[in-house]
């Protein structure tokens, strides 16, 4: 099983998914760059990375959805191939239309690193599979626009398909005001597609995958995507 | 050469000089040295180059009385861009701390930002990798707007650019008095690690060799910010200058940085040096002088914003991002390739010659034909002694009769006042807009250090801190400057790190005013003896003279960055109360020390009294002692005693536990609960290791006073303070976001 890292000028959590994938995870993985046009054949997971993808000009995420490499991407989702963007990774993934919404500054106006709870709304993809439905996770956030938005139809129906799969809640599980650091309709923190093949997510599991780091409730969700893709 | 075939662009003369910012004398030294009249380029280049900013001509001769060289030092202070510390295994710790004052005053966020900026490009220029950022800011009191919009500037800057680039901001201090009103201070470090054997270097070697300009295009920002900006004071007239601020761009730093190690690893750079104050007039020299070499420079070549700028301001542009490097010759190729996967832009410029001389072309004319090592520091740049006087103000602060300062408050009251003043109360609102934790190696930010990991080397790890309690160092700058140190070393040392050595960042304000020039060499006498006593030479840093508004002088503010290592991860210490039923002791001693304190400051508004005292051998048992504690697991928290005090100190290692509290019982006089004194820490520990403790308290010849014992919820004090740890947790929170958010 190997993870490929899409690295874009300005990923800056690029070096961080690959530790994470490799090192705290039994997992090989590669870098994969963004003028690439074609994603390794033993690759069977894509991780856009966090950070700053082209500096975050005109829009976050909305240069990279343009890189070559996001054609093979496309592709590579289309036909079922797993892919999971994180923070600046979610962003590229709405700007190129593998996941609906977008994600708007945060209401604060601030950018905001801390430790948020996330409760797993649902283990039917192959991400959260290995981790309990309704269990809390810890893991950081580090963004200035993660404030997920989308009308009501398309709300309405990433509700109704399950498609929510993290929502910002307290350390309890219960999804309050407080909790939600950015403003995000309905709490939201991460969803997938109606396939459930794609994840976006704007909290960072790469950063709390070592013991040493004072958490690792992250690496579960790396070790998921091994053990289920391997079966 | 004769001075015909020079071009000028302006005839220059003694009143051209002044403009510029240079004095007669300085002018004839220039007219002495060329042996004939500057040309306006060159005249600009010498005005840059010779500014307080850049040749450090009345503080260098101070600054060489610092210990500057240690058994851990792998390049000597001033030497390259930053500072080089050998951490074993084969690794290196590059780091660095600057000052960027005076274009935050007048443009906070792009002050700041660029800041962040310049510090970082001073580290991976040496070949490392940056791994971590710390800032350490000054305000004036937040009760006007000004202010606030240079916080929030600020803070808007740091954040911006460092998470852009991808480094954790992991530390720092902040402090509001009205000293630095109008006058902000802004000193940003950054921290890098590289493989020993695979650094850079910034001196120019091999005639022949090419020299390429590689990064952002050339623009009229920056012009005369070092020389007309951050070497003069603030007037009716600076908020003219603020086109002279640089504007940042993170992202291009981000590709730069990634393009410059690339090129490092393949072994292309000979030598490199980034484009900071005085822009290519230093790169061009500073890299040439070192070994007696001179470059010829077509200025035709080097990739420009505008299509009209001059020789003159091509030279003084200060614009970011930029990186200036001698390639190795017959390899410029490869090192093109790896601009272009990049998308930077990447120019050659010039050639490494044997003359000694900086040659300038410009639209087929030669505009500057300079002597080099004339131009830097080390060399001709002027160097002064300034005449220094005791402040008259010391007499009176000295002097001042304490016991007539009394006040009705409570003990309670007084904790609340301290803890919701925003020098000490919390800053998460600033924190935890930083992006703390990008490259996955921040182990702990709450600490008295930050504690970073290195997946280089498996197991180990550094801390660091920034420091300096300038209100001590107004009132006695020998001490405060002597505290700075001590107050940084003891911090890391707190977190379980053996403190190795420091960058400093000198803010101070005019040094023509004899006042000013005494607090200046009294802190570096206090700093170097406390230096040379603890064993942490100085590796670099930066000089930030004429912080003054019309009405006054900034607070003398030495910042000290501390370097720390840690040997064993595992044993990492936090500040926090952890368990129930924990003793509390005080090791070291109550001095009843209250000069000098934010006690005074808060409750009476008064700057008075002396600086605490400092019993430097004391201060090394201290860490010697703490270290030993920390390594044999004998306590379970440590954290120093400072701003507020012993009772301040107890009340954030309840406040940042998990629902614990105290019930201590000490002397219960104010000066007791609330003076500074030096070399204390609080710590706790289980009952059973009460023997060892005291065993290793005597072994340093230390004091050590039992105070109490970690309880559940409350913070309890004698019969005077009794209150729920949540009540104190939400003043301390809510402070600072009542302010700014008002």
């Amino acid at each position: 099983m190997k993870f490929g890292v899409v690295v874009f000028p300005g990923s800056n959590c690029d070096h961080d998914a690959l530790y994470a994938t490799s090192k705290n995870v039994a997992a090989e993985s590669v870098e994969i760059w963004h003028k690439d046009t074609n994603i390794p054949s033993d690759v069977s997971c894509v991780i856009l990375p966090g950070g700053f993808s082209f500096g975050d000009y005109l829009r976050c995420g909305s240069i990279a959805s343009f890189s070559p490499i996001m054609k093979e991407v496309i592709n590579f989702a289309n036909k079922g191939g797993y892919v999971i963007g994180i923070c600046n990774g979610f962003q590229i993934l709405t700007e190129s239309g593998l996941l609906p919404g977008t994600l708007l500054r945060n209401e604060s106006l601030n950018f905001v690193c801390k430790d948020v709870y996330l409760k797993v709304e649902n283990n039917n993809n192959i991400f959260t599979k290995d981790l309990k439905k309704d269990s809390v996770l810890r893991i950081p956030v580090a963004h200035g626009e993660g404030n997920y938005y989308a009308d009501d139809n398309t709300i309405e129906k990433l509700e109704n398909n399950n498609q929510i799969v993290f929502r910002y809640s307290d350390v309890n599980g219960e999804i309050t005001k407080e909790s939600n650091p950015n403003g995000a309709i309905n709490n939201i923190a991460g969803i997938c597609n109606e396939k459930g093949n794609v994840l976006g997510m704007m909290p960072h599991p790469e950063r709390y995958s070592d013991e040493i780091l004072g958490c690792n409730d992250g690496v579960g969700i790396f070790n998921s995507i091994l053990k289920n893709i391997n079966n | 050469m004769s001075n015909q075939e020079l071009y000028s662009e302006i005839d220059v003369n003694v009143n051209v000089a002044k403009e510029l910012g240079l004095t007669e004398a300085e002018y004839e030294k220039i007219l002495e040295v060329l042996g004939r009249v500057p040309t306006y380029t060159e005249l600009g280049v010498y005005s840059v180059m010779w500014s307080e900013h850049c040749s450090y001509k009345n503080s260098i001769l101070q600054l060489k009385t610092l210990p500057r060289s240690g058994k851990n030092l792998l390049v000597e202070a001033g030497e390259e861009n930053a500072g080089l510390i050998d951490i074993g295994d084969g690794y290196g710790i590059a780091f660095k701390i600057e000052s960027h004052n005076h274009p935050s005053a007048i443009e906070p966020f792009q002050g700041a930002a660029t800041g962040v900026g310049g510090i970082l490009r001073d580290i991976f220029s040496m070949g490392a990798r940056p791994i971590a950022a710390l800032n350490s800011l000054r305000f004036g009191k937040l009760d006007d707007e000004r202010t606030k919009y240079l916080l929030r500037g600020v803070v808007k800057g740091i954040s911006h650019y460092g998470n852009c680039f991808g480094v954790p901001t992991v530390g720092g201090e902040i402090y509001f008095d009205n000293s630095y009103k109008g006058n902000p201070l802004v000193n940003a470090m950054a921290v890098g690690i590289v493989e020993v054997g695979k650094t850079a270097s910034a001196a120019a070697k091999g005639v022949g060799n090419p020299v390429f300009i590689f990064g952002s295009s050339t623009g009229r920002d920056g012009i005369h910010g070092a020389s007309l900006l951050a070497s003069r004071e603030f007037d009716e007239h600076t908020e003219d200058m603020r086109p002279t601020v640089q504007v940042g761009d993170p992202f291009e730093e981000k590709k730069l940085l990634e393009a410059t190690l690339e090129m490092i690893d393949q072994g292309l750079i000979v030598s490199v040096q980034d484009m900071g104050a005085a822009g290519i007039s230093c790169s061009t020299s500073e890299m040439s002088a070192t070994n007696g070499l001179g470059m010829d420079v077509e200025l035709d070549d080097i990739p420009l914003r505008e299509t009209d700028m001059s020789a003159y301001e091509i030279m003084l542009s200060e614009s970011q991002e930029r990186m200036l490097a001698v390639i190795e010759k017959g390899r410029e190729q490869e090192a093109i390739d790896i601009a272009a996967k990049w998308d930077i832009t990447m120019k050659k410029v010039a050639v490494v010659t044997d003359q000694n001389r900086i040659n300038l072309n410009y639209k087929g004319k030669k505009v500057a034909a300079l002597d080099a090592h004339s131009l830097v520091l080390g060399g001709g740049a002027p160097v002064y002694v300034r005449e220094a006087s005791e402040p008259k103000y010391m007499q009176e602060t000295r002097n001042f009769n304490l016991d007539s300062l009394k006040t009705d408050l409570t003990q309670t009251e007084i904790l609340y006042k301290l803890l919701t003043d925003p020098t000490i109360a919390s800053k998460r609102w600033v924190y935890e807009q930083y992006d703390s934790q990008v490259r996955t190696n921040t182990v702990n930010i709450k600490g008295d250090a930050a504690v970073l990991r290195l997946k280089e080397i498996p197991g180990k790890g550094i801390a660091m801190k920034t420091d300096c309690n300038s209100t001590h160092v107004y009132l006695n700058p020998y001490k405060g400057g002597m505290g700075a140190v001590c107050e940084s070393a003891r911090n890391v040392a707190c977190v379980g790190a053996r403190p190795v050595a420091i960058t400093n960042c000198l803010n101070f304000g005019n040094p023509y005013d004899p006042e000013v020039y005494f607090q200046f060499s009294e802190a570096i006498k206090g700093m170097g003896d406390a230096c040379r006593r603890l064993e942490t030479p100085v590796t670099g840093g930066n000089v930030s003279f004429h912080n003054e508004t019309k009405t006054s002088a900034i607070n003398p503010t030495p910042t000290i960055g501390m370097l720390g290592l840690i040997d064993d991860l595992t044993k990492v210490m936090s500040s926090e109360f952890k368990n129930e039923g924990d003793d509390i002791y005080l090791l070291g001693s109550d001095r009843k020390e209250i000069g000098g304190s934010q006690y005074l400051k808060t409750i009476f508004d008064k700057v008075v009294g002396d600086a605490p005292d400092i019993d430097i051998d004391e201060e090394a048992n201290l860490i010697d002692a703490i270290l030993e504690l920390i390594g044999e697991g004998v306590i379970n928290s440590a954290h120093d005693t400072s701003e507020g005090g012993i009772t301040v100190c107890l009340a954030e290692k309840a406040m940042s536990s998990d629902g614990l509290g105290c019930q201590v019982n000490i002397d219960g006089d104010n000066a007791s609960l609330f003076g500074e004194s030096h070399s204390r820490i609080i710590i706790s520990a289980s009952p059973e290791q009460a023997t060892r403790i005291s065993e290793i308290a005597v072994e340093y010849n230390l004091g050590l006073l039992k105070m109490g014992t970690v309880i559940e919820d409350d913070f309890i004090i004698n019969d005077s303070i009794n209150e729920p740890v949540e009540k104190l947790l939400a003043a301390y929170e809510s402070a600072l976001p009542n302010i700014m958010n008002k």
